[in-house]
């Protein structure tokens, strides 16, 4: 287990590095000249000669990546282009503290809504609630957020007047139900879908059984056995959770207005302003990683049966 | 299903291949079925819009903006007094021409490939495979699929741009034909990684199975034994995982168009006609004319996911 994980972390400095080194290689081969943006109207051959030797700009480009690695290995991520001369690090950690608050509350939605709807489901089997919860369960898995979200500020917004339709105001404010409903309902269906099919086969158990039959009340056969046991799949996808949340959340945040890494990673790509880029994917992709072995974690610590070689 | 019965079945279905028995199956399943169905359907719409849109998809009729369904626009027109139903159909093509091509060659060619060879040789080439196959998904896909399509679509209309000059005409660049070739792209560079996976997985499988190893022993080259005894045992968990990945690219041609750095107008997409129609103001005042491109696109999508569970169903039945 403990060099199975050691390996997983020897493995991500070489993995981020390798995505560096992408990131860069489509940065720099990309359209758009970031001393150009820089100097904007003040733009002259001169000015523009000389920036582009301030910034090392004019140094190979394998010296460039050199550097840029150097300096990100001692925390500077270099500067925005497109605000000017301002820290990478400054410009997305305003930024990551409102994603993390969106995210967080989507995944509040989806666990506080996808579980009980799939043991009731597992409970009612056979049942039309058991199909119309699976039915619906299937639909809003496979929709994507950019086709209900704009259907919730039709409906919500729009017709009924009850939210407002876009903006960012904080954790305790109604501006974060339309977008936390439409980042978290695909996660609303995929952890129903889960925890069902879950509590399905773990009430066939034989253990399960059993408890009922010393005479458990139902509530504790549930609890301690039925949902315990159920949930440990679920878990694992949460892995797989996570990269539908921030794939949901580049389009949920550019949708609603909402200031935070995924709408500014849009805006980025679209200004050029490669080094935020970059600084957004290296965060991700370590995000990515470590997500996965903590339920690596997670799973061997649930279910002793589970081992690593 | 008492014994008896069970053996009259067995014995009306004797002789009956492993294709019939699974069609067979298939068929009994009315879900399926009805999602095979629609999505057929919606595949030739598309194919078929130069013949079956009563419009061209740019022809617009400034006298007659923004109408509700009548005898002469069952849809109604756009702000440009465009006909709506014909440019749902043409915005269908667009997503049919970027799926196919798209799974075409990047799930199904390019992730078959690389998964067989690398589950079938092992060693190096393996771990070569599955370290790239690791980086690509280390990216958020929508970013990584952004990022290739804004950075490489002004080199790529360069090219074409420099190729044309070249040759004296003019004509690619405006048709639009870059601005499908660099989504379709895009999206087929991240979509071979889950398939190698898959195909790899099974591989590994198979080829300690004794039917690989006495065809080897019987001399077989690698390509035979990958061709003939690997991929068709290989295949249903294939046709599962394109089925319930079509509707996940689909999605993706949508995104790219909404953001801007998909198919460009004139040509329609679906992504555009949501884009256009999404702000606050065209929701207020015109609704249907988001919610019929965001219909066709959820059928689409839904379809395409009912169907793939539907396979799995049929294909891998030990699975439930």
């Amino acid at each position: 287990m403990l060099a199975y994980l050691v390996r997983r972390l020897l493995w991500l400095p070489f993995l981020l590095l390798a995505v560096s080194l992408l990131t860069f290689a489509l940065g720099t081969y990309g359209p758009g000249d970031p001393v150009q943006v820089r100097l904007g109207a003040r733009y002259t051959p001169e000015a523009g000669t000389r920036l582009r030797h301030e910034l090392g700009l004019d140094r190979p480009l394998l010296a460039q990546y050199g550097q840029y690695v150097w300096r990100a290995l001692r925390g500077d991520l270099g500067v925005s282009l497109r605000f000017t001369g301002r820290p990478v690090s400054d410009v997305i950690g305003r930024r990551v503290w409102v994603s993390v608050q969106l995210g967080f509350a989507a995944v509040v939605v989806s666990v506080l809504l996808g579980i009980p709807l799939g043991l009731l489901a597992a409970h009612r089997q056979g049942t039309w609630l058991d199909t119309a919860v699976i039915s619906l369960a299937l639909f809003f898995y496979s929709v994507p957020v950019f086709l209900t979200a704009p259907l919730l500020i039709l409906v919500f917004a729009v017709r009924l007047h009850w939210l407002p339709t876009s903006g960012w105001n904080g954790l305790p404010d109604p501006h974060i139900i339309m977008p936390a409903l439409a980042l978290g309902l695909p996660g609303v269906a995929g952890l129903a879908r889960l925890t069902r099919a879950s509590a399905l086969e773990v009430l066939g158990q034989d253990y399960v059984r059993t408890a009922r039959a010393k005479g458990l009340p139902e509530v504790q056969v549930q609890y301690r056995h039925v949902l315990r046991n159920a949930l440990i799949p679920v878990l694992t996808t949460l892995g797989m959770a996570l990269a539908t949340l921030v794939s949901g959340a580049f389009i949920t945040e550019t949708l609603f207005g909402i200031p935070g890494i995924g709408s500014l990673a849009v805006e980025s790509i679209f200004q050029r302003d490669y080094p935020v880029v970059m600084a957004i994917t290296l965060l991700l992709a370590a995000a990515f990683v470590a997500a996965n072995l903590l339920v690596d974690i997670l799973y061997v610590a649930l279910d002793p049966r589970i081992r690593y070689r | 299903m008492e014994l008896a019965e069970q053996q009259a079945v067995a014995q009306r279905h004797r002789g009956e291949g492993p294709w019939a028995r699974l069609l067979r199956r298939f068929l009994h399943k009315k879900v399926a079925v009805a999602c095979l169905a629609l999505v057929v359907a919606l595949y030739l719409a598309g194919v078929l819009a130069p013949l079956l849109a009563p419009y061209g998809y740019n022809q617009t009729d400034l006298l007659h903006p923004l109408e509700g369904p009548s005898g002469a626009h069952w849809l109604g027109t756009d702000r440009l007094g465009r006909d709506l139903l014909s440019r749902l159909l043409w915005g269908l093509q667009t997503t049919v021409i970027i799926t196919a091509a798209a799974t075409l060659t990047g799930s199904l060619a390019l992730g078959i490939l690389l998964g067989l060879a690398s589950g079938y040789l092992g060693r190096r080439v393996d771990s070569a495979i599955m370290r790239v196959g690791e980086l690509f998904l280390a990216f958020p896909d929508i970013l990584l699929v952004i990022l290739l399509a804004a950075t490489l679509k002004p080199r790529a209309v360069e090219l074409v741009r420099s190729f044309e000059d070249s040759l004296g005409f003019r004509g690619i660049v405006q048709s639009g034909a870059v601005d499908y070739l660099v989504v379709f792209g895009a999206l087929a560079a991240f979509s071979w990684v889950g398939m190698a996976r898959l195909v790899r997985g099974q591989v590994l499988a198979l080829k300690e199975q004794t039917f690989v190893e006495a065809a080897r022993a019987n001399g077989a080259s690698t390509w035979r034994v990958l061709r003939v005894h690997l991929l068709p045992n290989a295949l249903s968990p294939v046709l599962v995982s394109v089925s319930a990945g079509m509707g996940a690219v689909a999605g993706s041609e949508v995104v790219l168009s909404w953001l801007g750095i998909g198919i460009q107008p004139p040509r329609p997409s679906l992504g555009l006609m949501i884009l256009d129609n999404g702000n606050l103001s065209a929701l207020r005042a015109t609704p249907h004319l988001l919610l019929a491109p965001v219909a066709a696109v959820a059928l689409l999508i839904f379809a395409w996911n009912l169907l793939g569970d539907a396979l799995n169903d049929v294909l891998n039945p030990r699975a439930r």
